[in-house]
């Protein structure tokens, strides 16, 4: 193979892998929506106890699910930045 | 059918003073300002002691609602400070960037620079707060608490502040527009799959019609567009009092 023929290759290796590494690091979605979904389901629980409390429990729920949610969002950084802007194939443009 | 998604595009380019560029989220941003500017001028027009207009009770409204933010918030000793139209600011100008994706341009908050601009404006300040409250050396002694070995987690912690407010802005915001524009994408290719299946000339002219991306993506509209962005300023907002508040101390 002459030195082209390689660099295409090691350039479609590279690309193939950030897309399934990206695929993969979304897997850390599941994390935020379980642990978002056990603080409504606790939300909830409480407001059928204490009605009266709906406002405050509503507004302190959405604080903790935005703040549970960071984790996802970092993974969809990871996944966006490995799609649009990939660092790695930049190793290949000599 | 073509999927695109992109950062913002570049309006005007001056090398000449050191690659200075104009984007799409700057002058849209210029645009809503000045959307929330003649809002507020026609809002507080009349000003009655004793409310006549719906507008006065709105503003009214608006007024009452962020002093009682601030005030559960950060305290209540911040109401009467500047603090009140700093987060009532912050609030209109992140959820009117967002919105403004209704119109069909690319919201300013889908771009990482403009959320960070903000974050670093709050950081600024919860930075003043800790100098104000605990003096400088208190604020550089902070950092070896509770022993001289966490020094570099608490400079990790200090800058992960800002980041992680910026990203989840962003990253809220920004999958939003990948999923819209991703069901856009898929519905065409639905539409031209399913009614291509029609024979003949009808079935060709047809296929060229996404006909599917009619109702779906007002659903999703709704909650990217409307929900997603009130939910994120609020919670943009929120974070930023807790934090100036947590900063200044008692």
């Amino acid at each position: 193979m002459d030195t082209q023929t390689t660099m295409i290759l090691a350039k479609a290796i590279v690309a193939g892998l950030s897309a399934l590494g990206a695929g993969c690091g979304m897997s850390g979605g599941i994390g935020p929506g379980i642990g978002e979904g056990y603080a409504v389901g606790k939300a909830i629980e409480s407001m059928a106890r204490q009605p009266e409390m709906r406002g405050t429990l509503t507004t302190t729920m959405f604080m903790g699910c935005a703040v549970a949610e960071t984790t996802g969002i970092y993974s969809l950084i990871i996944a966006l930045i490995l799609i649009f802007a990939n660092p790695l194939i930049g190793y290949f443009n000599f | 059918m073509n999927v695109e998604i992109s950062g913002p595009r570049i309006l005007l380019s001056i090398p000449q003073l050191g690659g200075f560029v104009l984007t799409e989220s700057v002058v849209i941003t210029w645009v809503v300002m000045l959307v929330l500017v003649l809002l507020c001028r026609f809002l507080t027009k009349n000003m009655q002691v004793r409310p006549t207009k719906k507008r006065q009770v709105i503003a009214e409204w608006m007024v009452t609602s962020i002093q009682g933010l601030v005030k559960n918030d950060m305290g209540p000793r911040f109401v009467s400070t500047g603090y009140v139209p700093f987060i009532g600011a912050l609030f209109a100008l992140s959820a009117g960037c967002s919105i403004s994706s209704v119109f069909g341009v690319k919201a300013p908050t889908s771009d990482l620079s403009t959320v960070l601009g903000w974050a670093v404006v709050v950081f600024i300040l919860i930075t003043y707060n800790k100098i104000r409250s605990g003096g400088i050396g208190g604020y550089l002694k902070s950092f070896t608490e509770p022993v001289f070995v966490m020094t570099p987690m608490n400079l990790i912690s200090e800058i992960a502040t800002p980041l992680s407010m910026t990203f989840r802005h962003f990253g809220n915001i920004v999958s939003g527009t990948v999923i819209t524009a991703l069901i856009y994408g898929g519905l065409a290719a639905l539409s031209h799959g399913v009614l291509g299946l029609i024979p003949g000339a009808l079935g060709k002219t047809l296929s060229q019609i996404p006909i599917f991306q009619f109702g779906l993506p007002a659903v999703l509209s709704l909650y990217f567009d409307f929900f997603s962005s009130f939910m994120q300023a609020f919670i943009f907002c929120t974070l930023t009092m807790v934090y100036i508040g947590g900063a200044a101390g008692d």
